[in-house]
C-alpha cells in the first residue's frame, strides 16, 4: 500500500528532525542543567496536547557555506497546546541546532505562532535559549527581531504575553521578554543583558561575570526586568501554570472563576495590623487574610519590595492586589515601588482584574538619590495608572495614608469606585509630628519647655485628624469598617461592580510619564 | 517577619518608623555637590592623548585630554581659568568612568 510507504517516509523525516542539534549538542544542553526545547513544551503543556507546527522548515541562507549546513526546524519549535485545558500558542528556541541562533526563517516561524495567537485569541509563550542574533544571515536576522518586537508591541493588552528565559538571552533578543506581560527566570540558567561581559571588559575594562551582569536574581532583585524567579526550571513551569489560572485568555474576557472558598483561619485579621502607626507586620497577611484559601499569588517579590502585586481570589474571581508593605522600607513609594506597581495596575486594567488597593505608607521616600532619579515622573506613573484605570477600583485603607501618598494609592479623588477605612487609618495630610512641627512651631519655640509643648501638640493634632472620620465626613471615605469585615464588604463591591461602565475622552492614546 | 529579625529605622517627615532597610538604600551614595577644579571621566575609555603639563597656566575653554570611548575621540575641555596642578593618568590609561584625570588649581 503506497500510503502505508508515504507514511513510514513522514516518520523517518519527522525521527530526523526531532533530534534537534544531536546527541553531543543534546548532552551539552544537559550538562547545564538544561532541558531540550521539546521537553521543555512537553513539561509545560497537558499531557499530548502539543500540535507542532513548521517541524520541516529550514533556512536558506547561502553566504558562508550555509548552504551546506542543515539546521534541523532552523532551531526553534512552535505550535500550540493547553495548560489546564487553556488553549495557548507557545514557541521554543532549540539552544542545540547552532546555539538558538536566530536567523530569517527562525524568525518566520516564531512570528507565525505570534500571529496565530493574536488572531486565535490566546495567550502566547515564548521560551528564549538563544545565541543571539545568527550572524552569517546578517540584516536578514535584525529584521526578523524587528518583526516579533512589532508584533509583541500590536499583541500587548490584547492577549497575555510571558517570557521564559531558560538560556542566554542577549543584545536585540532581550527586548522581546521586555516587551511582553511576564517574564520568568531560573536561577543559574537565565542570563539577560544588553552587551555580555566580554564587550564590556574590552571597551570600558570592567570584569564582571555572566551570572552577576545579568543572571536571573540581578534581574528579579535590581533591574526589575522579571517578574518570576525560580531555582529550577521545573519550579518555573509551576509558576507559569499557576499564572495562566489567574488571567483571561484574551482582553475581551474573564479570568475564569474557581470554587469559592473561605480564607484559612490562622490568619486573623484583627491581630496583624499594630495600633502604632510606626510599628511594622507583613501585610501579605492581611491579603491571606481575606482571599480565597488564603491563596495569595506574588509577582515581582524580589524587587522594590515595599510595595506588594500579585493575584488572588475572592468568591472564586481573580482580583489583583496593591498593598503598601510596611515591613520593607516602612511602605514608602519610591522610583522602583512606583514603576512596579503602575505597571500591575496597567496590565490589571487591560484583562478586566479588579484591583483591590490596601493602603498604609507614611509617603515618598526622601532623598537625593530619589529627586534624581526621577521619582517626580516614576511616581506619577501610579496616579496616571489608577487615574486610567476602568476596572473596578476598591481601596481599603489600613492605617497610615499622608499626603501625596494618601492621594496615589487609589485614592476617591483618583476615581476609586468604593474606599473604606478601618478604625485605624490615619488620613492625614501629613504624619501627627511633622504637621505639628509646622503648625505650632512658634507655640513649640516659644515655650519653656519645647520638647513638652512638641509633645502636646503632636497629641492634640492625633487625636484630632489621625483618624477616618474626617475623610469619612467629606465622602472620601465610604465607609468605616471593622477588620473583620473587609472581605464581605469587599466581596459585596466586586459583586456591584459587575457592570461597572466608564466613558472616557476620545483620544489615540494618553501620554503616560514612561 | 520572626521575633529575632532585627529591624533598623527609617525618618520619613520626623517620624521613625521600624522596618527592613533594603540594601538599595543602605548602599546609596550621599551626594556630593562637584568641585570644579577636579576633572572627572565622564564615560569610560581609554586616554589618547594629554595636551597639557603640569604647572601650565590655563584659560576656559582649553582643551585637556583626548578620551577615546565608544568610538569617539572627545575632547576634554578647561572649564575654568587656572593653573593645571596634577595630571593623575598616563597616556594609554584604561580609565572607568568617574576617574579622576587632572586636577586645577
Amino acid at each position: 500500500m503506497a500510503i502505508n510507504r508515504k507514511i513510514s517516509e513522514l516518520k523517518e523525516k519527522r525521527k530526523k528532525v526531532l533530534m534537534g542539534g544531536g546527541e553531543q549538542a543534546i548532552e551539552k544542553q544537559k550538562a547545564m542543567g538544561k532541558r531540550t526545547a521539546r521537553e521543555r513544551i512537553m513539561s509545560l503543556l497537558d499531557e499530548n496536547s502539543f500540535n507542532e507546527y513548521d517541524l520541516f522548515v529550514e533556512h536558506d541562507a547561502r553566504d558562508f557555506d550555509m548552504d551546506k549546513k542543515s539546521l534541523p526546524s532552523d532551531g526553534v519549535i512552535i505550535g500550540s497546546g493547553t495548560i489546564y485545558g487553556a488553549p495557548v500558542a507557545i514557541f521554543a528556541q532549540d539552544f542545540t541546532v547552532a546555539g538558538g541562533s536566530l536567523g530569517l526563517m527562525h524568525s518566520r516561524k516564531i512570528t507565525k505562532i505570534m500571529d496565530h495567537a493574536l488572531k486565535m485569541r490566546i495567550p502566547l509563550i515564548g521560551i528564549n535559549d538563544s545565541g543571539g542574533a545568527r550572524i552569517q544571515e546578517g540584516v536578514n536576522s535584525l529584521a526578523g527581531y524587528g518583526e516579533i518586537f512589532f508584533r509583541n508591541t500590536i499583541s500587548s493588552g490584547v492577549i497575555p504575553q510571558i517570557s521564559v528565559i531558560l538560556g542566554p538571552c542577549a543584545g536585540g533578543a532581550v527586548y522581546s521578554p521586555a516587551l511582553t506581560d511576564f517574564v520568568f527566570v531560573v536561577d543559574n540558567i537565565s542570563k539577560m543583558f544588553i552587551t555580555g561581559p566580554e564587550v564590556i571588559k574590552t571597551v570600558l575594562g570592567e570584569e564582571i561575570s555572566m551570572e552577576d551582569l545579568g543572571g536571573a536574581r540581578v534581574h528579579s532583585e535590581v533591574t526589575g526586568n522579571a517578574h518570576f524567579f525560580a531555582k529550577s526550571e521545573e519550579e518555573c513551569f509551576g509558576q507559569i501554570k499557576k499564572l495562566i489560572t489567574f488571567i483571561p485568555w484574551n482582553n475581551s474576557r474573564k479570568a475564569l472563576d474557581f470554587e469559592p472558598a473561605e480564607p484559612k483561619p490562622e490568619y486573623n485579621i484583627n491581630k496583624i495590623v499594630p495600633e502604632d502607626p510606626t510599628l511594622p507586620y507583613d501585610v501579605k497577611d492581611v491579603i491571606r487574610a481575606v482571599v480565597d484559601n488564603s491563596d495569595f499569588f506574588e509577582i515581582m517579590e524580589l524587587y522594590a519590595k515595599n510595595i506588594v502585586i500579585g493575584f488572588g481570589r475572592m468568591g472564586g474571581r481573580t482580583i489583583g492586589f496593591v498593598a503598601n508593605q510596611p515591613l520593607e522600607m516602612a511602605g514608602v513609594l519610591d522610583v522602583d515601588s512606583s514603576d512596579k506597581a503602575a505597571r500591575f495596575i496597567r496590565y490589571c486594567d487591560a484583562f478586566n482584574i479588579p484591583i483591590i488597593t490596601l493602603v498604609d505608607l507614611p509617603g515618598y521616600l526622601p532623598g537625593v538619590d530619589q529627586e534624581h532619579a526621577g521619582v517626580i515622573r516614576h511616581g506619577a506613573k501610579v496616579l496616571y495608572a489608577y487615574s486610567e484605570a476602568t476596572v473596578p477600583k476598591l481601596t481599603v485603607i489600613l492605617r497610615k495614608a499622608y499626603g501625596g501618598g494618601y492621594i496615589a494609592m487609589s485614592s476617591r479623588h483618583l476615581r476609586a469606585d468604593f474606599v473604606f477605612a478601618w478604625p485605624s487609618a490615619e488620613i492625614a495630610v501629613m504624619g501627627p509630628e511633622g504637621a505639628a512641627n509646622i503648625i505650632f512651631r512658634k507655640e513649640i519655640t516659644s515655650a519653656s519647655d519645647p520638647d513638652a509643648m512638641r509633645k502636646q501638640k503632636v497629641e492634640e493634632y492625633k487625636a484630632k485628624f489621625a483618624n477616618p472620620y474626617v475623610a469619612a465626613s467629606r465622602g472620601y471615605v465610604d465607609a468605616v469598617i471593622e477588620p473583620s469585615e473587609t472581605r464581605k464588604f469587599l466581596m459585596h463591591s466586586i459583586e456591584v461592580s459587575g457592570n461597572k461602565v466608564v466613558t472616557m475622552p476620545d483620544k489615540k492614546h494618553g501620554l503616560p510619564p514612561f | 517577619m520572626s521575633e529575632e529579625e532585627k529591624l533598623g529605622y527609617l525618618n520619613i517627615d520626623t517620624s521613625l518608623y521600624k522596618t527592613r532597610i533594603s540594601n538599595k538604600f543602605q548602599k546609596r551614595k550621599s551626594y556630593k555637590p562637584a568641585n570644579p577644579k577636579i576633572i572627572l571621566s565622564f564615560i569610560p575609555g581609554t586616554v589618547l592623548d594629554i595636551m597639557v603639563k603640569p604647572g601650565q597656566q590655563v584659560k576656559k575653554g582649553d582643551d585637556l585630554m583626548i578620551l577615546d570611548a565608544m568610538k569617539m575621540q572627545n575632547k576634554l575641555k578647561c572649564n575654568m581659568d587656572g593653573i593645571v596642578k596634577l595630571i593623575t593618568v598616563e597616556k594609554g590609561a584604561k580609565v572607568s568612568k568617574g576617574t579622576v584625570l587632572l586636577e586645577l588649581d
